[in-house]
């Protein structure tokens, strides 16, 4: 079989052209060991089945390679802001494929699951206790969901009280895109709100806005910038004064874990992302989770089911029973079944491991990383806002003596240094946004060895500046054509047609 | 402390270049009152004991293969090859994130690449993305793309009653706020030409599943023109096994085709992650959610792959993007890529053929048993409904205690009027003595 794929060279073919006609896995497939029946009427049934050829080995070596193409925390340095790649602890891998948990099929009767009932419950107990919350959903599937779980219950929450002038939500203009994409979907209108010359949101601006339209606000602690917003406690009384509720987007909490309860803050609702935080494997795009926590006035409307104690212990019987029991005026459900378990098993064993003590160390040293950086970099690239930072640091990755030097060519010659590059032109307030999260998986060691490749890049743009602007030179591919692929939409590899 | 490097000469080392004496500091700018709250929680376990914890859990659990299960309703019991979790435990793909940086990202992107290939070929369509979260959520995000496509002008959604109960309740949660109306599933009896009877000029969209959700195949031959007649788009929710037999969605006249990849080598792990896949016709690309991966070339020429369309997504778009979603299920789509390519075009044909032989024959065998009922009207996969003679949950109840197997799905949840029907679904991991042992008990609940 052929393609008609870009006539270019490949790096590793597509699984397609390693087909060959005939070829299969024979011991793969399925013995039949009762009668057959009467086959269904042709006409049900498809004429052609376009998927490759190939035998195992194949199937092995190929994906092999492809994974030898891609970078990873197992491989070095990944400092991608907000996004937490700190260290995947291999044990989570081994418990969450105990077939006990990995056979389970999520229909079955709750007296035959009890085991991860109960590992639900605690779970759904601890994420409050480190949170300073009054109850949990572990439904939400990522962090966009949970933000879409956490809009949808403060809509509720209005609508139950005949509030229905309510039509904006708040966001500052340092926020995830996921934060006003939500509200939209959530059906709101979005006000953006920006900040200060600290970096902070524009308290005027946000008094001017606070009225009896807003539904609520949605803010990220630590901002997206970095910093611990000084006025955070301002802000949530401003929002509340004008009967609106308080969103904290939980993506930076690994900065907040025994630092600083939200709830006790005064938020009304926050998400976690489990893969962040509490270090489940980002899959090269996923599966997140992203639980939920709320305080007692939005109880009753978490998405559900959620796990509860049906029946408590009984001297007979040592354990409590656990069920699944739809909160009252729940949103609904946000996926079937019950979340993303087999995450919620890998942050169990997490938590487990570290203990509040444990957990308390996270947040201290993933802060202590993030500063050295900062000050060990403050001199060789501006830093916007150059003060005591969280988990993350954010740079402008341009220099005003070599105007054509971009943050994106600063990124690609990181790649030459055998680092991952930070998150490029993200918060989208600072120009050029290098936005850098190193996590406290990272030693001194490694931490020093990225400041001395950072520094000599920004010597490089002055020395030989066309080393930038041809990086990558290292890796499997040289600079990727983002433009090319738009323009030759080519989004399934094409297979000659049949006749 | 678990997994930090950090000596004490380090940590000092590193205090005195930021200027402070102690952690403590790092947090001035948090207000004092609330800082350093205390923290509730379990005092740290070893690796050994953490693992002991959740053995002692784990065996709490009833499971395949010390109990026979017979339960299906979306989500599968299917064989999953070996190779998978070999590759799949790979740090290289499991520890790397999206991928933003596609110079150190070629696996991932090209994994993906394969994937919406053949995802569009097994369902007959133009292009695939990368993944939704499950086959709810592609649902849900099924009808946005709707919506959009008709510009907001149309609002009301037709749902066939036989689509999983929980991927309309999941539909209605994601629309709650945009004024979407759905009709058609309220009584749970709507036949199709009652469903094609509420079509009209404010109908966005009109959505079946194939094989439904009691596991019959319904004839949709006609459907599409129908739909289309409208001016409205016809989506529909399947599964990817039965696809190793039935004719692609594509060919019926689908235009956005959604559903649970679960089956494709994903273990059942009690509902997540699963893999929810989308595919559509060429029209519709540009008006998708999530991420999707295209063909390019770098810089030498040679052949590459990058995440394409970008603009749609909501980090670009912000406010506008039509959906929020970002992270995905990266991992599950490479799950259901490494199936596909090991079962390949003989192998999940066969495995499909398996399936339905199997259930065929345990449908047979039951139907002949008094008092059961078995609903077999129409052509049907690997699942089929069963009257019993007495509650489901009570026959359940048995077929575990005494028999150790798990039985079907109590319909009677979600459509009141099918009293006492459970769903049965056989797979190729259903042998024919757990089959015939099935058949035995359910002849013996009869009695209880």
């Amino acid at each position: 079989m052929t393609t008609q794929t870009v006539q270019a060279k490949a790096l590793e073919p597509l699984i397609y052209e390693l087909s060959a006609s005939g070829r299969r896995a024979e011991t793969l497939m399925p013995k039949l060991d009762v009668p057959e029946s009467a086959p269904l009427p042709a006409h049900l049934l498809r004429d052609s089945l376009e998927l490759p050829e190939v035998s195992e080995l194949d199937v092995v070596r190929h994906f092999v390679r492809l994974s030898q193409l891609n970078y990873a925390i197992d491989k070095g340095f990944y400092p991608l802001g907000s996004c937490t790649m700190k260290y995947n602890p291999k044990i989570d891998e081994d418990t969450a494929r105990l077939p006990g948990f990995a056979n389970l099929h999520p229909l079955q009767a709750p007296e035959t699951a009890q085991g991860a009932l109960a590992l639900m419950y605690t779970l759904q107990q601890w994420l409050c206790e480190i949170s300073g919350m009054k109850g949990c959903s572990l439904q939400p599937a990522a962090g966009a969901q949970g933000e879409l779980a956490g809009i949808l219950m403060i809509r509720a929450y209005h609508q139950e009280r005949g509030d229905t002038k309510r039509t904006k939500i708040l966001v500052p203009d340092s926020a995830h895109g996921t934060n006003p994409a939500t509200s939209a979907m959530a059906g709101y209108t979005v006000v953006t709100l920006p900040s200060d010359a600290r970096g902070d949101v524009d308290l005027d601006a946000l008094r001017a806005a606070a009225d009896e339209t807003v539904a609520g606000m949605m803010i990220t602690v630590p901002s997206t910038l970095g910093v611990f917003d000084e006025n955070i406690r301002e802000i949530i009384k401003i929002v509340h004064a004008c009967g609106g509720l308080m969103y904290m987007d939980g993506a930076n909490m690994n900065a907040m874990l025994g630092v600083i309860k939200p709830g006790e803050l005064g938020f009304d609702v926050m998400h976690y992302n489990l893969h962040k935080t509490f270090s489940t494997p980002h899959g090269g795009g996923g599966p997140g989770s992203g639980p939920v926590t709320v305080n007692e006035k939005l109880l009753p409307y978490l998405p559900g089911p959620i796990v509860a104690i049906v029946e408590e212990a009984s001297e007979a019987e040592g354990a409590p029973r656990y069920g699944f029991v739809m909160p009252e005026k729940s949103i609904g459900r946000l996926k079937a079944f019950h979340g993303n378990f087999g995450m919620h098993v890998r942050a169990y064993t997490y938590i487990a491991l570290h203990g509040a003590e444990g957990l308390k160390a996270i947040s201290r040293h993933a802060v202590l990383n993030a500063n050295y950086v900062r000050v060990r970099l403050a001199d060789a690239y501006k830093v916007p806002y150059n003060r005591m930072c969280g988990h993350e640091v954010v740079i402008e990755g341009r220099f005003a003596d070599v105007p054509d030097i971009r943050a994106l060519d600063i990124s690609k010659r990181l790649m030459d240094y055998g680092f991952h590059p930070p998150t490029n032109y993200f918060p989208l307030i600072v120009h050029e946004a290098l936005l850098i999260e190193p996590t406290e998986s990272e030693s001194k060691e490694t931490l020093d060895r990225f400041i001395e490749a950072m520094r000599a890049i920004a010597r490089e743009a002055r020395e030989a500046p066309e080393l930038l602007h041809s990086a990558p030179h290292t890796t499997p591919v040289s600079r990727v054509d983002e433009v090319y692929a738009a323009k030759n939409l080519t989004l399934c590899c094409r297979l000659p047609s049949a006749d | 402390m678990p997994y930090i490097p950090h000596t004490d000469a380090d940590r000092a080392a590193m205090l005195d270049a930021i200027g402070i004496t102690k952690l403590e500091e790092l947090f001035d700018a948090v207000p004092a009152e609330y800082r350093f709250p205390p923290l509730n929680l379990p005092e740290a376990l070893s690796e050994m004991e953490a693992l002991w914890e959740l053995q002692a859990l784990a065996s709490h659990n009833a499971v395949a293969p010390e109990y026979a299960l017979f339960l299906g309703a979306g989500a599968y019991n299917h064989y999953t090859p070996s190779v998978i979790n070999h590759l799949l435990m790979r740090g290289e793909f499991y520890t790397a994130y999206t991928p933003y940086q596609p110079e150190m990202s070629q696996g991932t992107l090209q994994a993906t690449f394969e994937w919406q290939s053949m995802i569009a070929k097994l369902t007959g369509m133009d292009a695939a993305n990368a993944s939704h979260y499950d086959g709810a959520t592609s649902f849900a995000e099924a009808i946005t793309v709707a919506l959009t496509h008709h510009r907001q002008k149309r609002n009301k959604v037709i749902l066939s009653p036989n689509i999983h109960p929980q991927y309309r309740a999941v539909a209605r949660t994601y629309h709650q706020g945009n004024g979407t109306r759905f009709v058609g599933d309220k009584s749970g009896r709507a036949t199709l030409d009652d469903l094609l009877d509420l079509l009209d000029e404010n109908t966005a969209m009109f959505a079946v599943q194939y094989p439904n959700f009691f596991g019959q195949i319904e004839d949709f031959s006609n459907l599409a023109q129908k739909v289309h007649a409208s001016g409205a788009l016809l989506c529909v929710v399947t599964t990817p096994i039965a696809l190793g037999l039935l004719k692609p969605p594509g060919a019926l006249g689908a235009d956005i085709v959604v559903g649970e990849g679960q089956s494709l080598g994903i273990p059942l792990s009690f509902g997540g992650p699963y893999l929810g896949f989308f595919a559509v016709r060429d029209e519709l690309v540009r008006k998708i959610a999530g991420r999707i991966v295209g063909e390019t070339v770098d810089s030498d020429g040679r052949r590459a792959y990058v995440m394409t369309l970008r603009p749609r997504e909501q980090d670009i778009r912000r406010e506008k993007a039509t959906s929020n979603i970002c992270t995905n299920q990266g991992l599950m789509a490479l799950a259901g890529c490494i199936y596909l390519a090991l079962m390949g075009k003989h192998g999940l044909r066969r495995v499909a053929e398996v399936c339905y032989h199997k259930a065929h024959y345990a449908a047979e065998r039951i139907a002949q048993l008094r008092g059961y009922q078995v609903h077999t009207r129409l052509p049907f996969f690997n699942e089929f409904a069963v009257t019993c003679p007495r509650p489901v949950a009570e026959i359940n109840r048995y077929l575990l205690e005494k028999h150790q197997i798990i039985g079907g799905y109590d319909l009677s949840q979600d459509y009141p009027d099918r009293e006492n029907q459970m769903l049965l679904a056989v797979t190729e991991m259903n042998t024919r003595a757990e089959i015939d042992a099935l058949v035995q008990a359910l002849e013996a609940a009869q009695n209880g």
